[in-house]
């Protein structure tokens, strides 16, 4: 079933504030092959939060993970994320079109820190595969 | 100036433990029988862990730099066999720098064929 059009524009609620651990982080930096040595969360780290925006959003609109697909994403950053952050996404939807049975929609997150300062904005292209596509 | 092209290998543990992570729990990128049901290859790798990566070769080049930005398109998959793993080749070039912001175009292949779009970082450098 396509995506209702009437979404296009719409602002979903904040994410429920998260806080950086350094945990988290190392094991997002281990996960990639990586070692993690304090400082700065890698660059594609905000994601985790984005990614939380948009399982609210999915949930949202009954649309399931499972036929999701990237497209694309883009950071812009203010500054890098770092443990002891607290950090909340509120996510956007941008675009809505169909091509070939898949829905193309197109996100884009602010990821504010405690103070709602915009630490990152990223945007998404998410591919929704229709089930006969 | 060419940037010494980097190689990663990615396994199915791999995945696991950045779905774990990530929080990104897309069946697509563990189970077999879910990928091929919506029409993928097989078992494909996160298109953010290609893109992480990425992003680890951009922090092996430029060593502490801050990341201004950085953007992808997912063109092709990655497919992750069930045993062993696929490499990843990451190549960059410098394309210029600005007032102190360097922009760096890659180029990440995997078995030869490109499966990013246009990645491009631009760091602080």
């Amino acid at each position: 079933m396509p995506v209702d059009q009437s979404l296009v524009g719409r602002c979903f609620p904040p994410t429920r504030p998260h806080e950086v651990t350094e945990e988290q982080v190392r094991a997002f930096v281990t996960a990639t092959g990586g070692q993690y040595d304090g400082g700065p969360a890698p660059a594609t780290f905000p994601i985790v939060l984005a990614f939380d925006a948009m399982n609210a959003f999915l949930a949202a609109e009954s649309i399931d993970l499972f036929r999701i697909v990237h497209g694309e994403q883009k950071f812009a950053y203010e500054r890098p994320v770092v443990p002891g952050d607290v950090l909340s996404a509120t996510l956007s939807v941008a675009s809505l079109r169909q091509i070939g049975g898949n829905d193309i929609i197109g996100t884009t997150s602010e990821i504010a820190d405690a103070g709602g300062a915009v630490v990152c904005r990223t945007s998404a292209t998410l591919v929704h595969r229709g089930a006969d596509a | 100036m060419t940037l010494e092209t980097r190689t990663f290998t990615i396994t199915r543990a791999d995945l696991a433990r950045y779905a774990e992570a990530s929080g990104d729990h897309n069946p697509i990128h563990q189970d077999e029988a879910v990928a091929r049901s919506v029409g993928l290859p097989g078992v494909i790798a996160h298109g953010m862990y290609t893109m992480a990566l990425a992003a680890r070769a951009v922090g092996d080049w430029f060593p502490g730099a801050e990341v201004v930005s950085f953007g992808c398109k997912f063109t092709s998959p990655v497919v992750v066999p069930p045993e062993g793993g696929v490499e990843v080749e990451v190549a960059g070039e410098v394309k210029g720098t600005d007032d102190g912001l360097t922009t760096v175009v890659l180029t990440v292949t995997c078995d030869g064929q490109k499966v990013l779009g246009m990645p491009k970082a631009v760091v602080r450098a």
